[in-house]
C-alpha cells in the first residue's frame, strides 16, 4: 500500500517535472501521459485494494516533511473516490496524449501535462487529506489547476469570460468553506478531521445549521447545485475534451466527496431539515440541468447541464439518505448512500465516456454545433459505439450501469413511508415523480444527442469529411465504456463494497450482508410493513442478450427471407434527398419546449424577406429563436449591478488627492483613539 | 424446474395472444363503427408476410437501423419473462421489479427513436420527437402508479404485489389502487399508441408517431418491430389485468390452475380489450399539444393514488 501511494506521488511528479522541460512534441505529450496515467493507474490500485482490505491507511506526513502540519489518512470514502479518480485519469491520459496532438503549435503543451498531472495529483491527495489545511490546500491546487486547463484555447471566444465566471464562483465557494472548517475546528486549521468529529457533537445546534448551510454553498458552487450551476455550463465545454471529461467526471464529484465527509463523517447527520434541503436542492437541479439540456445545441454545453442533472441525481440520494439518518432508519439511510455513491462512479464513467467521444467529434469536424453535424456513425463507428454506450448508459436503460443507481435511489425513496411523520414522508413520492420525469427526458435527450449527430446525413462538409479518431483516443473511450458495461452488471460487487464504505460514517450500520447477489433489500420492519424490491441487472443483461442471439438463429431456421435491398428513401415522390429535408436538434426539442414554456420563455424572431415584384415570392427567410436564462435573468445580473454600483460609489472615495486621503487617515485616527478609550 | 418450463411456456404464449390481441381490438372496433372489419387472425398473416419479404433499406442507414430491431424485439420479450401471465410466483420474480419492466420498455423505445432518426426522413424525427416526449411526460405517471402499487404491497415485485392482493381482497377496491390504476390505464393508452394520444389506423403526417417512426422499415425487420409494438400492449395490458385484478392466476402449478389461469387471463384481457375499442370509437384524437394535459392528469390521479394509501395505511 505504502508502494502504490510513493508510486502514485512519483507518476504525477515525473508527468509535472517532465512536461515542464520537454514541453511540447511528442515525447513531451508522451511524458506527461505516462505520468498522469501511471499516476491514476496506482491511484486506482492503491484506492482499490484499500477498499478491499478495509484497512485505514495513514502515512507519517510530520516525518517525511516536518513543520508542514500536512495529514494525510485514507479511509474507505476516501479510497472510492480515489478509485473514481484513477478510473477516469487513466482513459483521459491516454485519450489526452492523442487528442493534444492538435494543440501543437497553437497552444501550450507545457502548461496543458504540467497542469494536468497537478490536478490529478491534487485530487488524489485531497481524498486522502485528514486535516483541514491539507483538504483547503489541496483544494484550491485543484480549483487553480482547473482554471489553467480551462484557459488553454484563450484566444477563442468566451473561453476567459468562461474562465473569470468558474474562478469566480469557485472562490465564493472557497471563502464559505475555510469559514466552515474555522467554525468545525474551533479556529485551528491543523485540527484533524477525528479530533473535529468529536469536537462537533459538542457544537450547539446554530453552530452546526451554520457549518452545514455554508457546507452547502461552498461545496455547492463546485457541484453545480441550482441555483450555483451557471459557471458550469460556461466553463466545462471551454476547456480542452479530455480536461472536460476530467472537470465534468471527477473535479465535480470533489463536492459530492466534501458534502458526505463533512455532513454525514464530521457533523455525523443532522436534523430532517438537512436532507431535505439537499433532497429538495437535487430534485430542482436534476429537473433544471435536463430541461436546459434539452434547449442546448451545442454538444459539449449539452453534456455539461447534464452533470447538473446528475449531481441532482445524486444529491436526492443522499439527501434521501440524510432524512432517513435523522430519524434513524439506518439500513434506509444506507440505501441512499449507496445509490448517490454509486451514482457518482457511474455519472463519472459515463459522463467522462461521453465528453470524450463529444472531443472525437470534435477533433474530426471542428465544430460542437449539433445542427451542423449529423451522419458520423458511418465516419466514426467506435466513437459512435462509445458514446452510444455512454448515451444509453446515462439515460438509464438497462442492462447499464446508470439504471442500477437510479434504481436504488428509486427504492430508497419508496421506503419513505416508513418516516413517522406524515407531512415528510408525503415528500417523497413527489421526488420519486420528479426523478422519473428526469430520467424520461434524458432518454429524450440523449436520443436527440445521439440522433441528431451520428445518424441520417450529414449537415455540412465538416461532417462529410470527417474521420475516425486516432487509437489513443478510441483506447481511452473504451476503458469508459467497460466501465459502464461492469458496473451495469456487477452491482453485486459493487453494493457491497459502498455498504463497507459506508459502515460507521456518521454511524450507518454495516450493510454489507443486507445485499445479496440479486441485490435482495431488506429495510427494516420497524414502521409498518418491509420495502422489498429485487431486481439482477446481470441475469436481466445475459437474458437480453441471449435473446438478441436467438431470435436471428431462430428467424434462420425458419427461413425467414434474409434478402435485403439498399434504396432511396421514401421521398414521398421527390428524387433526392438532401441533409435541409431532416429533422434538426431544434425540430426534436420543439414539442418538450412547447410543454415546458412557462419555464422556458421562448422567444421569437422571423424576418421574412419578400421579392419586390410579389410577396408570394420569398427571397430568404431568417428565424431565431432562444430561450431566457432565467437564472441569469433573475439572479445574477441584478447582484452583478449591485457589485457594480456599489463599486461606483465607492470609487469616489478614491479620488487621487493626497489632502483628502490624509483627512481620511485623521479621521480613521480619531475613530481608533475613541474606540481604544471606550473598550 | 416446472417453474422454468413455465416460464418458457409463458413466453411463447405471450408472443402467440399478442397478435391475437390487437386483431381482437381491431376487428372490435370495425364492429362498432359499423364495418365488417377484418379477420381476428389477420395479424397472424401479417407477420408471415412481413417475414417473407426482402428489406429495403435506405441508403441514409447504418448499422443501427438493422440492430435496433432486434434490440426492440429483445426487450420487450425480455419483459415478458417478468410479468405475471399465468402463474402468481414465478422463479425469474426476484431478477426484475416493476420499475425493470419499465426501464426496458424505454429500452425498446429509445432504440426505436433512434432507428426513426436514422434514413434522415423528416418523418422519422417527427416521429421520434413526438415519441420521446410522450415517453418522457408518461414517466412520472408509471413511477408513482408503482410507488401506489408497492405501497400496498409492500415490495415492487410484481409476485408480491399479486401475493397481497390475493391475500387481502379488500387492497383492490381501495382507492389508492382504483385512482393508481385509472392513471396506468391513461398511460397505457399512450405508451402504447392508441387514442387519444396517437392512432394506430393512420398514415396522415400531421397525426402519427409511432407508424412516422417505422416508415422506412419493411420485411423482416418491420415484422420483428410490429410484434414487438403488439408485445407491449400485451404486456400492459396484462399488468392492468394481472395486477390489479389477479384472481384466477395460478398459485400452485397443477395442471387445473394453469388451465383457469389461462381461461381467465383471456377473459381479462377481451375486457380490456373491449374497453380500448369503446373507447377509441367514442373520442376522438387530442391535439399533440393537447397530450401533456392528458398525461398531466393522470399524474395527479397516480399522485392522489400514493397520498390515499399512504393516509390509510
Amino acid at each position: 500500500m505504502m508502494l502504490l501511494f510513493f508510486l502514485m506521488l512519483f507518476a504525477y511528479g515525473f508527468g509535472t517535472v517532465g512536461a515542464l522541460l520537454l514541453g511540447r512534441g511528442r515525447l513531451g505529450r508522451a511524458v506527461a501521459a505516462v505520468g498522469a496515467g501511471g499516476g491514476a493507474g496506482a491511484g486506482l490500485m492503491f484506492g482499490g485494494s484499500a477498499l478491499i482490505a478495509r484497512q485505514p491507511f495513514s502515512v507519517d506526513v510530520p516525518r517525511i516533511m516536518p513543520l508542514t502540519g500536512f495529514a494525510l489518512q485514507l479511509d474507505g470514502l476516501g479510497a472510492f473516490f480515489l478509485v473514481v479518480i484513477g478510473l477516469v485519469g487513466i482513459a483521459v491520459a491516454l485519450y489526452g496524449f492523442g487528442y493534444s496532438a492538435a494543440y501543437e503549435g497553437r497552444y501550450s503543451l507545457r502548461m496543458m501535462g504540467v497542469m494536468l498531472n497537478v490536478l490529478l495529483l491534487s485530487l488524489s491527495l485531497q481524498v486522502l487529506a485528514a486535516n483541514a489545511l491539507t483538504f483547503l490546500l489541496t483544494w484550491e491546487l485543484m480549483s487553480l489547476s482547473a482554471y489553467w486547463l480551462v484557459l488553454t484555447e484563450h484566444d477563442q471566444p468566451g473561453t476567459v469570460q468562461a474562465g473569470v465566471w468558474y474562478i469566480a464562483m469557485t472562490h465564493a465557494g472557497f471563502v464559505a468553506l475555510v469559514a466552515m472548517f474555522l467554525l468545525l475546528a474551533g479556529g485551528e486549521l491543523t485540527t484533524s478531521f477525528a479530533a473535529m468529529r468529536t469536537n462537533a457533537a459538542t457544537l450547539t445546534p446554530l453552530v452546526r445549521d451554520a457549518v452545514f448551510l455554508l457546507v452547502l454553498f461552498g461545496f455547492g458552487a463546485k457541484v453545480g447545485i441550482v441555483p450555483l450551476h451557471v459557471w458550469l455550463p460556461l466553463a466545462h465545454p471551454v476547456a480542452p475534451s479530455h480536461v472536460s471529461a476530467l472537470m465534468s467526471g471527477v473535479v465535480i464529484k470533489m463536492g459530492i466527496y466534501g458534502l458526505v465527509r463533512v455532513v454525514l463523517d464530521l457533523l455525523g447527520g443532522g436534523p430532517a431539515w438537512w436532507g431535505l434541503v439537499v433532497l429538495g436542492l437535487g430534485v430542482v437541479s436534476a429537473l433544471l440541468g435536463v430541461l436546459y439540456a434539452l434547449m442546448e445545441h451545442d454538444l459539449k454545453r449539452l453534456l455539461a447541464y447534464h452533470s447538473v442533472e446528475n449531481i441532482g441525481i445524486i444529491l436526492i440520494g443522499l439527501g434521501a439518505g440524510l432524512v432517513f439518518h435523522s430519524y434513524g432508519l439506518m439500513t434506509l439511510a444506507a440505501l441512499g448512500f449507496i445509490g448517490g455513491l454509486y451514482h457518482t462512479i457511474n455519472h463519472a464513467s459515463f459522463k467522462g465516456l461521453l465528453f470524450l467521444g463529444a472531443g472525437s467529434v470534435l477533433h474530426a469536424t471542428h465544430t460542437r454545433n449539433m445542427e451542423e453535424l449529423g451522419g458520423l456513425i458511418k465516419r466514426m463507428p467506435w466513437t459512435a459505439l462509445g458514446f452510444l454506450i455512454g448515451a444509453a448508459a446515462i439515460s438509464a436503460l438497462p442492462p447499464l450501469n446508470g439504471f442500477v443507481s437510479e434504481w436504488l435511489i428509486f427504492q430508497a425513496l419508496l421506503g419513505g413511508f416508513n418516516i413517522p411523520v406524515p407531512e415528510v414522508a408525503v415528500l417523497m413520492p413527489v421526488a420519486v415523480g420528479m426523478l422519473a420525469l428526469t430520467s424520461g427526458l434524458a432518454a429524450a435527450c440523449f436520443v436527440k444527442a445521439f440522433g441528431i449527430t451520428f445518424l441520417a446525413i450529414s449537415r455540412s462538409p465538416e461532417a462529410v469529411h470527417a474521420h475516425e479518431a486516432p487509437l489513443a483516443m478510441r483506447v481511452g473511450m473504451a476503458i469508459l465504456a467497460l466501465a459502464c458495461v461492469g458496473l451495469g452488471l456487477a452491482p453485486f460487487i459493487v453494493v457491497p463494497l459502498l455498504g463497507g464504505v459506508l459502515s460507521g460514517l456518521g454511524s450507518l450500520p454495516d450493510t454489507r450482508a443486507a445485499f445479496t447477489l440479486n441485490l435482495a433489500l431488506q429495510t427494516q420492519a420497524e414502521f409498518g410493513q418491509p420495502l422489498t424490491g429485487t431486481m439482477s441487472p446481470t441475469v436481466v443483461g445475459l437474458g437480453l442478450l441471449g435473446i438478441l442471439v436467438l431470435v436471428p438463429v431462430v428467424m434462420w431456421g425458419l427461413r425467414v427471407n434474409r434478402n435485403l435491398r439498399v434504396g432511396d428513401t421514401w421521398g414521398c415522390g421527390r428524387i433526392g434527398q438532401t441533409p435541409r429535408m431532416e429533422y434538426t436538434a431544434t425540430a426534436f426539442a420543439e414539442p418538450l419546449r412547447r410543454v415546458f414554456a412557462e419555464l422556458y420563455r421562448p422567444t421569437k424572431e422571423l424576418t421574412i424577406d419578400f421579392h419586390p415584384e410579389s410577396k408570394y415570392f420569398v427571397q430568404s427567410i431568417a428565424y431565431k429563436s432562444d430561450i431566457t436564462p432565467l437564472f441569469d435573468h433573475w439572479l445574477y445580473d441584478p447582484f452583478l449591478r449591485l457589485v457594480r454600483g456599489t463599486a461606483q460609489q465607492v470609487r469616489r472615495l478614491q479620488a487621487g488627492s493626497l489632502h483628502l486621503y490624509l483627512v481620511y487617515v485623521t479621521i480613521i485616527l480619531v475613530i481608533l483613539l475613541l474606540a481604544a478609550r471606550w473598550f | 424446474m416446472t417453474g422454468y418450463v413455465l416460464e418458457i411456456v409463458q413466453v411463447l404464449l405471450a408472443l402467440l395472444l399478442a397478435p391475437g390481441l390487437v386483431g381482437f381490438v381491431r376487428w372490435l372496433k370495425a364492429r362498432l363503427q359499423n364495418r365488417r372489419g377484418a379477420p381476428l387472425w389477420l395479424p397472424y398473416f401479417e407477420l408471415r408476410k412481413l417475414f417473407g419479404k426482402e428489406v429495403v433499406m435506405s441508403n441514409n442507414a447504418s448499422w443501427l437501423f438493422r440492430v435496433a430491431p432486434y434490440i426492440i424485439f429483445a426487450s420487450a420479450v425480455t419483459v415478458t419473462f417478468l410479468i405475471p401471465l399465468l402463474g402468481a410466483r414465478l422463479p425469474f420474480d426476484n431478477i426484475g421489479d416493476l420499475l425493470v419492466v419499465v426501464y426496458l420498455l424505454l429500452l425498446g423505445t429509445f432504440f426505436l427513436a433512434l432507428a426513426g432518426l436514422d434514413p434522415g426522413t423528416a418523418f422519422g424525427g417527427m416521429g421520434a420527437s413526438r415519441e420521446m416526449t410522450v415517453a418522457a411526460i408518461a414517466e412520472p405517471t408509471i413511477a408513482l402508479a408503482i410507488f401506489g402499487l408497492a405501497l400496498g404491497a409492500g415490495s415492487t415485485n410484481l409476485g408480491q404485489i399479486v401475493s397481497a392482493t390475493l391475500a387481502n381482497p379488500g387492497l383492490a377496491l381501495s382507492p389508492g389502487y382504483l385512482l393508481a390504476f385509472a392513471a396506468l390505464f391513461v398511460v397505457t393508452l399512450a405508451e402504447t399508441g392508441r387514442l387519444p394520444v396517437d392512432n394506430p389506423a393512420t398514415h396522415l403526417e400531421l397525426t402519427m408517431i409511432h407508424e412516422a417512426m417505422i416508415l422506412e422499415y419493411s420485411g423482416r425487420y418491420l415484422a420483428l418491430i410490429e410484434w414487438a409494438a403488439w408485445l407491449k400492449l400485451f404486456v400492459f395490458f396484462t399488468l392492468l389485468a394481472n395486477l390489479f385484478v389477479p384472481w384466477g392466476l395460478a398459485t400452485t402449478l397443477t395442471p387445473a390452475a394453469l388451465v383457469i389461469a389461462l381461461v381467465t387471463l383471456i377473459i381479462k384481457l377481451a375486457v380490456l380489450g373491449v374497453v380500448v375499442a369503446v373507447v377509441e370509437t367514442r373520442i376522438a384524437k387530442l391535439r399533440l399539444f393537447r397530450v401533456p394535459e392528458l398525461l398531466g392528469m393522470s399524474f395527479v390521479l397516480a399522485l392522489l393514488a400514493v397520498t390515499s394509501s399512504f393516509l390509510l395505511k
